[in-house]
């Protein structure tokens, strides 16, 4: 029985790459060919894993596809080189300014909107990251296009699927627009690899816009462990952990000793237990590990749109109808305080 | 109506209606939505906008003439944005949709819908700081605030967690907006006005108590069409929703007995 429960599920990354085994199989195939523009989120030189994904739906798309990589005077056109190897590119255009170090959105629409209109791109996308999120519906508004957020899989070169409403429900729709401005769950789709290609490079002189809004600092969670967003494993803790103590003592070395990221529920971030960066769920980070572990958490609506594409969900919870039970592959019914060092142990 | 002194702030709340967060959402027959025929209430992170606006107002009690909340959509719209005037706000206007038969009103749609009552209200008194929610939970597009901004040519701090004026909140003064990025926060600082897209963590929305709920009904409430913006063809649809399907089903699986049996089912399975 638990082994059929065990099987990997059938994704719906796997269900949507099915669909797409050939440009010629769209629906609607056209003479001319998509031209994508992929923005290449980064951070210091390392790609956005959600952005590498960006970079797998636009080769769904077929047709040419350059990059954009933006940063500070000094790292621009180090990262545009990094880029230029990316496997699939054409051309990476670079354009360096100080404010592009932060990733504003203010000097950065415009420069997307100038970039697309110069080069006639149909399709523009980036990962659905914080970045993402903020830069690309201004974009969007500058090009007059109804942007396609955090989509889930493509039916052709205008035809998306996205969550709604929590991820309850999918939905497919078909954009008349004439540019695509979408934003790509990184999740969903497999991040590309760092080799392979041998693209161009070619500087773009940002217009002479001062942004209104300054960068100030980052406060970032430092961590030696896996990230969150993309590690095979987490381990999360709910409000049952009653205690940022607790959540030290209990979820972190558990976490360790499976090599996994750290995540937690909304509640246990409200409640101070753990750092906003590690939520899981609708208003936090949407994940899909191999295996997720979740600690007295009890499963609401917003946190399982968070995790429910993972491909082995444990839950370790004393309430025995706790909701999470429903969606758990494996469900232990007992005191946290008791299995996990219990399972640490026997981990060992 | 007040005349207003040129450095007070006007604040424009746009607010969505929206399924109630708590409702189990279910696939309409037609395969083309979501059954409609459940609890509806304003889209959490919008209450968090209003209870913004609201305390921004009791900090600094003469800079705030005025809190307008907005909304786009169906008769029924005017219920959220009663509560928003029973939370505080002064008063509310309402561009009604039709109930059924139009489709609906995409993010870009809704900002440009956005942008032409800030310039109507600006006729009357200028609006000077726009806080809205960082995403509406039904559609999740997470676009709407960072369109309007482009749009009207401002700054602007999304998924704020924090709000701080380093003064007065009058025209042209400098705030301090805490972020939430991915891995941790962002500090920026930016001047008014400014369009803001609130966090969960920004605040923790009051009730409306029963004589506010009371004088709320009293409260100046305007109904505006797509027709009186003179945008009945400017936000029309670009996208035609083809299909909503039920996601794929995920059905719990066994529950073991013990630590033992949990280790090895997953050593079993490969997964650790």
């Amino acid at each position: 029985m638990i082994a059929t429960a065990m099987l990997p599920r059938v994704s719906l990354r796997t269900a949507a790459a099915s669909a797409l085994p050939l440009r010629r199989g769209f629906a609607t195939s056209r003479v001319d060919l998509a031209n994508t523009l992929v923005f290449l989120e980064h951070k210091k030189g390392t790609f956005n894993p959600a952005a590498l994904s960006a970079l797998t739906a636009a080769q769904k798309l077929g047709g040419d596809i350059d990059a954009l990589v933006v940063g500070s005077e000094a790292e621009a056109s180090d990262v545009a080189s990094k880029a230029a190897k990316l496997p699939g590119l054409k051309k990476v255009l670079f354009s360096k300014h100080a404010d592009f170090a932060n990733n504003l959105s203010e000097p950065l629409a415009p420069l997307l909107k100038k970039i697309v209109e110069s080069n006639s791109y149909t399709h523009v996308c980036t990962g659905h990251t914080a970045v993402g999120r903020d830069i690309f519906p201004r974009a969007a508004a500058l090009l007059d296009s109804s942007q396609v957020s955090d989509i889930i899989g493509l039916e052709g070169e205008d035809t998306f699927v996205r969550p709604i409403y929590a991820g309850n429900a999918i939905a497919t729709l078909k954009s008349s627009d004439k540019v695509k401005v979408f934003t790509v769950r990184g999740t969903a789709f497999d991040a590309a690899a760092l080799e392979g290609g041998s693209a161009t490079t070619e500087e773009v002189k940002p217009d002479s816009v001062e942004s209104p809004t300054d960068f100030i600092e980052e406060k970032v969670s430092e961590s030696s462990r896996p990230d969150l967003a993309t590690a095979s494993r987490v381990v999360s803790g709910g409000r049952a952990l009653k205690s940022s103590e607790n959540f030290v003592k209990y979820i972190e070395p558990l976490a360790d000793s499976l090599n996994a990221a750290v995540g937690a529920s909304r509640a246990a971030v409200d409640a101070g237990y753990a750092d906003n960066a590690l939520q899981v769920g609708q208003t936090g980070k949407i994940i899909a590990p191999e295996l997720y572990v979740a600690i007295g958490i009890s499963g609401a609506i917003q946190h399982l749109a968070g995790m429910k594409d993972s491909k082995t969900i444990v839950a370790i919870n004393k309430d025995a109808d706790a909701p999470i039970f429903q969606v758990a592959d494996l469900g232990l019914v007992a005191d946290l305080y008791e299995a996990v060092p219990e399972m640490l142990e026997k981990i060992k | 109506m007040r005349a207003s002194l040129v450095n007070q702030l006007r604040v424009l709340v746009p607010i969505k209606r929206t399924i109630d967060y708590a409702v189990k959402i279910r696939v309409a027959s037609d395969g083309k939505g979501v059954d409609q025929n459940v609890k509806f209430s304003m889209n959490p992170f919008d209450e968090i906008a209003v209870e913004e606006a609201v305390r921004l107002r009791e900090k600094h009690k003469d800079a705030i003439t005025k809190i307008t909340v907005v909304s786009v959509g169906p008769p029924k719209t005017a219920d959220v944005l009663r509560t928003a005037l029973a939370m505080g706000a002064d008063d509310a206007i309402h561009v009604e949709v039709p109930d059924k038969g139009a489709a609906p009103l995409e993010p870009l749609g809704v900002s440009k819908i956005l942008n032409e009552i800030v310039k109507k209200a600006g006729e009357e008194e200028e609006v000077g700081l726009i806080i809205m929610g960082k995403q509406a939970i039904d559609d999740d597009a997470s676009q709407t605030g960072q369109m309007l901004a482009g749009l009207l040519n401002w700054p602007q701090a999304t998924y704020a967690s924090k709000l701080e004026f380093s003064g007065k909140p009058e025209k042209g003064a400098e705030a301090q907006i805490t972020r939430e990025i991915d891995g941790g926060l962002g500090i920026v600082k930016t001047k008014l006005p400014f369009v803001m897209t609130t966090d969960l963590r920004l605040n923790e929305p009051r009730y409306a108590s029963l004589p506010n709920i009371m004088k709320a009904k009293k409260k100046p409430f305007k109904k505006m069409t797509l027709k009186d913006l003179g945008l009945e063809d400017q936000v029309k649809p670009r996208q035609e929703i083809l299909k909503v399907a039920e996601p794929p089903k995920r059905e719990g699986g066994a529950k073991v007995e013990n630590v033992d049996e949990l280790i090895s089912k997953l050593k079993e399975a490969g997964r650790i």
